[in-house]
């Protein structure tokens, strides 16, 4: 790099400013080695506990670590309820996205949805759970989750997707955003002046250029579906399988109560119900995993969308 | 015809043309984002009422074993005609402002550092290094901060850092077990200083280069250059990397309840050294505490009123962001938030 070409002694500085720099050097390898002590230390104490068996069974009540089976129904509830939620929020996020760097009109309106959205980044989960508690209670809802007689649980997959969505919301609408606002106006100016209407470019012209943008946006998104556990002990029932409501394969199942591998985590962690520190080791390791493997796809599909230069 | 003929207006209505639709669309979308959060304000504090009624402004106050209270409360459910809703939450509110603010400040000052290293400092290699390392850190899930701080940092408070003397001395109150103040404060720290340093690192690679040329050419090293230009016109950055990882840190609660002990009570300053080890459960960490005793009507309220004060809270960290944010931004037009 060209700034790094005549580098100046620090040797002519004052004491502290070069405390400072020393400073700073030091906090930064510290928390290089923070980092990679916590990856090693999981991926030591995972790879010693997991084994294949793990990741096929379904867990099961037993009193000793070889009897309580596996976490394959958290697998599959961490994916469930993951597509679920960015089933949801890629859409609205694009939606928002483009209503407010597009439209945008009336300006109050425009400023009082982007302190929502700012808003919804900044409310705790925890408090997000609570409210879908009391939002899929309601009776109108009901078909969405189990219902016995005429009381509603508002427990399953539904719930916990859809509050999952509200949390992944901001980061999908401020990553499409950017993106949009990177296009430069003569794109849209050459789009009006071949005689396409507004919606017409937005549809065939900006989505498509922002479309790394749009895949970064909800994999990060994602990523904090996946991390999050507060919504997911509260609205997804915590049982260890999937329990299913009537005999609709899919839909049954996506209207019953399961667990993920966070609330797994938690369970199995020593301040959890269950104690079982090995299996929480091993869970958390295909959870980091997971997490690792998103961030590279962000990494890919984040280097895309700053390739493409606009002239 | 007459103008306010219902049939024209539903004639006129289908001459909106495709484009109008959609814009129509996509603003109600916006709208109903906007009904959503107003609901759940409103349902929150609609639950939240009859705690807040019973106990006034003692509520934030003072007094009496909170854990007790709780369960006094739980229990209330049973006579639903003398139903408790006696509560004071001063333990948990103060073991939330102790985390929150520990963390943030200790967040803040090195993640100042460390972004200043990364964007100006280091040498390249390292560089590439610690920028996927930043980002691997923030998306670490909180589950598993709590695992490691469980396994690995509460032990070793435990064994090594509490001596028995200590234990003896605070032993007809509470019992150090490791879960304490600090183990809260140093995983909270390292769970929030990625979101601070990436947010603080953008901010100052916005500033304009000749800015900082500009000061070097005057002869001020560039240490100084860095600290007196950079970071103070990268200042709305560094605002806003404050809320969004305060705010994270407000509303953990997996997390801590795991590493802080888990006990109602309010750390002592005045106990010295002890005043780290000691054990504390914060708002949102009380709420998933008690996630099985919903069930209990006076106990539900009491909860949702736990998550009011977080709400409100967290609102107020947006708004006073915004409100520190502007006045800084008019002046700099330039920053990290590039809206």
């Amino acid at each position: 790099m060209s700034r790094q070409a005549a580098v100046e002694s620090s040797s002519s500085w004052r004491l502290s400013d070069r405390l400072g720099l020393a400073f700073a050097w030091f906090l930064g390898l510290l928390f290089c080695v923070i980092c990679a002590a916590i990856v090693i230390y999981l991926l030591f104490q995972g790879i010693r506990y997991i084994s294949p068996n793990l990741l096929w069974t379904n867990p099961k009540v037993g009193t000793t670590q070889n009897e309580t089976g596996g976490f394959l129904a958290p697998m599959i509830g961490t994916l469930l309820v993951t597509a679920i939620a960015m089933a949801l929020a890629t859409p609205i996020g694009v939606g928002i996205a483009v209503w407010l760097s597009e439209y945008g009109r009336p300006r109050a309106l425009a400023r009082v949805v982007d302190s929502t959205v700012e808003m919804f980044a900044g409310a705790p989960s925890i408090v997000l759970a609570l409210f879908g508690l009391i939002l899929f209670r309601a009776s109108f809802l009901g078909f969405l989750t189990e219902k016995n007689g005429g009381v509603v649980y508002g427990k399953g997959f539904f719930p916990a997707g859809a509050m999952l969505s509200l949390l992944a919301l901001p980061l999908v609408v401020t990553s499409v955003r950017e993106g949009l606002a990177a296009v430069p106006n003569h794109v849209r100016e050459a789009s009006y002046a071949l005689g396409k209407t507004k919606i017409a470019t937005i549809r065939r012209v900006l989505l498509p250029a922002v479309r790394p943008d749009i895949i970064t946006g909800s994999m990060i998104g994602a990523g904090h579906a996946i991390g999050d556990t507060a919504i997911i002990v509260f609205l997804l029932g915590d049982t260890y399988v999937l329990q299913g409501v009537g005999n609709v394969p899919l839909l049954g199942t996506l209207r019953g109560t399961g667990s993920t591998l966070t609330s797994y985590v938690f369970d199995n962690a020593p301040t959890g119900d269950l104690n079982q520190p090995n299996k929480a080791f091993a869970a958390a390791l295909v959870l980091l995993v997971i997490v690792l493997v998103i961030n590279v796809f962000v990494d890919i599909f984040g280097r895309k969308a700053r390739e493409l230069k606009w002239t | 015809m007459t103008v306010e003929d219902p049939l024209l207006l539903l004639h006129e209505r289908e001459r909106l043309s495709q484009d109008q639709r959609a814009e129509l669309w996509l603003g109600a979308l916006v709208c109903g984002v906007i009904v959503l959060l107003l609901a759940m304000v409103v349902f929150i504090l609609a639950q939240a009422w009859p705690s807040f009624a019973h106990n006034g402004l003692h509520w934030f106050g003072s007094g009496g074993n909170v854990d007790q209270q709780i369960e006094a409360i739980f229990n209330s459910s049973n006579n639903l005609h003398r139903a408790v809703y006696t509560f004071h939450a001063w333990p948990l509110i103060w073991s939330t402002i102790l985390t929150t603010v520990g963390a943030s400040v200790l967040a803040f000052v090195t993640s100042l550092f460390i972004a200043i290293f990364l964007v100006e400092f280091a040498p390249a290699p390292v560089q590439r290094v610690l920028e996927p390392v930043v980002r691997v850190l923030a998306s670490v899930p909180s589950v598993i901060y709590g695992l490691i701080g469980v396994l690995v940092v509460v032990p070793f408070i435990d064994n090594q850092l509490v001596t028995q003397a200590e234990n003896a001395s605070v032993e007809p109150v509470i019992s150090l077990t490791g879960g304490s103040l600090l183990a809260a404060v140093v995983i909270l720290t390292v769970m929030i200083s990625p979101i601070m340093i990436s947010i603080f690192a953008d901010g100052l690679r916005a500033v304009p280069r000749n800015w900082i040329e500009g000061s070097l050419a005057l002869g001020v090293n560039r240490w100084r250059t860095f600290w007196n230009v950079a970071v103070l016109s990268a200042r709305p950055a560094l605002v806003a990397g404050v809320v969004l990882a305060t705010a994270r840190a407000l509303g953990e609660s997996v997390m801590l309840s795991m590493v802080s002990g888990s006990i109602g009570f309010s750390p002592n300053p005045i106990d010295g050294l002890i005043f780290f080890f000691e054990p504390s459960r914060g708002l949102a960490a009380t709420i998933l505490h008690n996630t099985e005793q919903l069930s209990s009507p006076p106990m539900e309220h009491t909860l949702f009123a736990i998550a009011a004060v977080l709400l409100f809270s967290s609102l107020m960290l947006s708004v006073t962001g915004w409100a520190t944010k502007r006045p800084i931004t008019r002046y700099f037009l330039i920053g990290g938030v590039s809206r």
